[in-house]
C-alpha cells in the first residue's frame, strides 16, 4: 500500500509523518510511505490545508491529524 | 481527554460551572496565594509576583474558555467554503468579505502557500486573496483574548476593527496595482483536480469535539509562550519606573511609530509572547497607538510567512506586501496617538 504525506515541513505535516510510520511500525503493516514537499505535486491534489494524506491514490484528510482508529481503518481498508 | 471525547455534551455541562467558579475566586486566590509566600507587601517583587499569579490563570482560563468557541465556530467554515464564497466577488466587497472570513476560517500561516494557490487557481482577485492573508493571522483568537483579559473589551474591539481595515484597505490597493506578473509563473499553471474529497457534515457532536481538539492543540502550543510574555511583563510591572516608557515609546516621540513597526515586522512571536509585554510597557508610559503599531506589525507580518509566500511570490511583491501593511499600520498607529 503506497502512502503519501502531503506538505513542505510545517510541524503537523512532520507529526503526521511519524504517527503513520509509528502505526506502520507497530502493526506491521508494510505501508510505502513518501513524503511529498514538492508545492507542485502537493497542489494536484488541490487541497488548501496541509498536510495531506493520500492512500492508494486517493485523498483520506487534509489540514489536521486524524486519529490512530481513523488512519489504521484506512489502512486496513484497503487492504482487502 | 477520553472522557471528554467520549460524553462532549455532558462534559460541557460540568466544566462550564467549574470554569465560572475557577474565574470568580481568581483575584482572591491570587491575593491568597501572595499572602501565604510571605512577601512584605508593596515591595517590588511581591508586585511583580502578584501580577504573575494572577494573570497567568486569568489568561489561561479565558484562552480557554475562547479557543473552545471559536473551535466550533470554526468548524463550520473552511478554506473551501471561504474559497467558494469568495469567487466571483467585485474588488472591493470581496476584500472586506476576505477579511471578515479571515478571522473564522482555519489558518495557519504554514499552509499559506497552498491556501493562495488555491484562490489565484479559483479565479479569486489577488487583492482579495492578499486581504485575506492580511487579516487571518493578524486578527486571531489568542490576539483578542489576551488583549480581552489585559486591556478590556474596548482596546480588543479596536484591534480588530483597525486590523479589518488594514487588511481591507492593503488587499484594495494590492489588488489595483495589477501585481499579477510578479506572481512565479508555474502558479498559473496548475491545474488539480479540485474536487477534493466530500466530506460528511460534522453532527454538533463532532462540533464540540473540534472545539475540545482546538483547546488541546491551541492552548498545549501556546502556554509556555503566555508564561514567558506575562513573566516578563510582571517584571516590568515590578521593576520598570512609571514613565520610563514615555520618551521612547510615548506620544511626543514622533519616531517611535514607525521604529516599532521596523522592529515589530521582522520579530517573529506568537500574540501570547508578545501581548502581556507590550501591556506592561503601555503602564510604562507607552502610547497606545504606538503599542498597538508593534503588536500589529509582530503578529501580522512575520519573517518565516513571508519566506514561505517567497516560493509563489517574486521578491517585488513580497515587498509591496510587506510595505503595503507596514504602511497601514503606521498610519494606525498615529492615528491612535492622535485620537487618545
Amino acid at each position: 500500500m503506497k502512502i503519501k504525506i502531503l506538505g513542505s515541513g510545517c510541524s503537523k505535516c512532520k507529526a503526521l509523518e511519524q504517527k503513520v510510520r509509528q502505526l506502520d511500525e507497530t502493526h506491521q503493516l508494510h505501508l510505502e510511505i513518501e513524503k511529498v514537499t514538492d508545492l507542485k505535486e502537493i497542489m494536484k491534489y488541490g487541497i488548501l490545508m496541509t498536510p495531506g494524506l493520500v492512500v492508494d491514490g486517493v485523498l483520506k484528510s487534509y489540514g489536521n491529524i486524524p486519529k490512530d482508529e481513523q488512519l489504521l481503518q484506512w489502512f486496513k481498508d484497503q487492504r482487502l | 481527554m477520553k472522557l471528554v471525547e467520549k460524553y462532549p455534551l455532558g462534559s460541557v455541562v460540568i466544566l462550564l460551572p467549574l470554569w465560572i467558579a475557577l474565574y470568580a475566586i481568581l483575584q482572591h486566590g491570587a491575593d491568597a496565594l501572595v499572602l501565604l509566600t510571605g512577601l512584605p507587601q508593596g515591595e517590588r517583587l511581591t508586585e511583580a509576583v502578584r501580577f504573575f499569579v494572577y494573570e497567568v490563570p486569568k489568561v489561561l482560563l479565558l484562552l480557554t474558555l475562547v479557543v473552545f468557541v471559536v473551535g466550533i465556530v470554526r468548524s463550520y467554515f473552511s478554506p473551501e467554503r471561504t474559497r467558494a464564497m469568495l469567487g466571483g466577488k467585485s474588488l472591493f466587497t470581496g476584500n472586506v468579505l476576505a477579511s471578515l472570513l479571515g478571522i473564522v476560517t482555519p489558518f495557519c500561516s504554514c499552509s499559506a502557500v497552498p491556501l493562495f494557490i488555491g484562490f489565484v487557481e479559483a479565479g479569486i482577485p489577488l487583492g482579495v486573496t492578499f486581504s485575506f492573508l492580511i487579516s487571518a493571522p493578524m486578527i486571531n483568537e489568542i490576539a483578542v483574548v489576551l488583549l480581552f483579559g489585559l486591556f478590556g473589551w474596548q482596546t480588543a474591539l479596536l484591534y480588530v476593527g483597525t486590523g479589518l481595515v488594514i487588511a481591507i484597505t492593503a488587499g484594495f490597493v494590492i489588488g489595483k496595482l495589477k501585481v499579477e506578473r510578479f506572481v512565479e509563473d508555474w502558479v498559473f499553471q496548475i491545474h488539480s483536480n479540485s474536487a477534493g474529497m466530500q466530506e460528511a457534515a460534522p453532527v454538533f457532536r463532532n462540533r464540540i469535539q473540534s472545539g475540545y481538539s482546538a483547546v488541546s492543540d491551541i492552548v498545549g502550543k501556546v502556554w509556555p509562550y503566555l508564561l514567558v510574555g506575562i513573566g516578563v511583563g510582571a517584571g516590568i510591572h515590578g521593576y520598570v519606573p512609571e514613565n520610563f516608557m514615555a520618551g521612547l515609546m510615548g506620544k511626543s516621540a514622533w519616531w517611535s511609530v514607525p521604529v516599532a513597526v521596523l522592529i515589530g515586522v521582522p520579530l517573529y512571536s506568537n500574540a501570547a509572547g508578545i501581548i502581556p509585554v507590550v501591556q506592561a510597557l503601555l503602564a510604562k508610559g507607552a502610547s497606545l497607538g504606538t503599542a498597538l503599531a508593534f503588536m500589529m506589525s509582530v503578529i501580522g507580518l512575520s519573517l518565516p510567512e513571508t519566506i514561505i509566500l517567497r516560493k509563489v511570490l517574486k521578491l517585488p511583491l513580497i515587498f509591496i506586501f510587506v510595505g503595503v501593511v507596514a504602511f497601514g499600520i503606521i498610519i494606525v498607529g498615529y492615528f491612535f496617538n492622535l485620537v487618545y
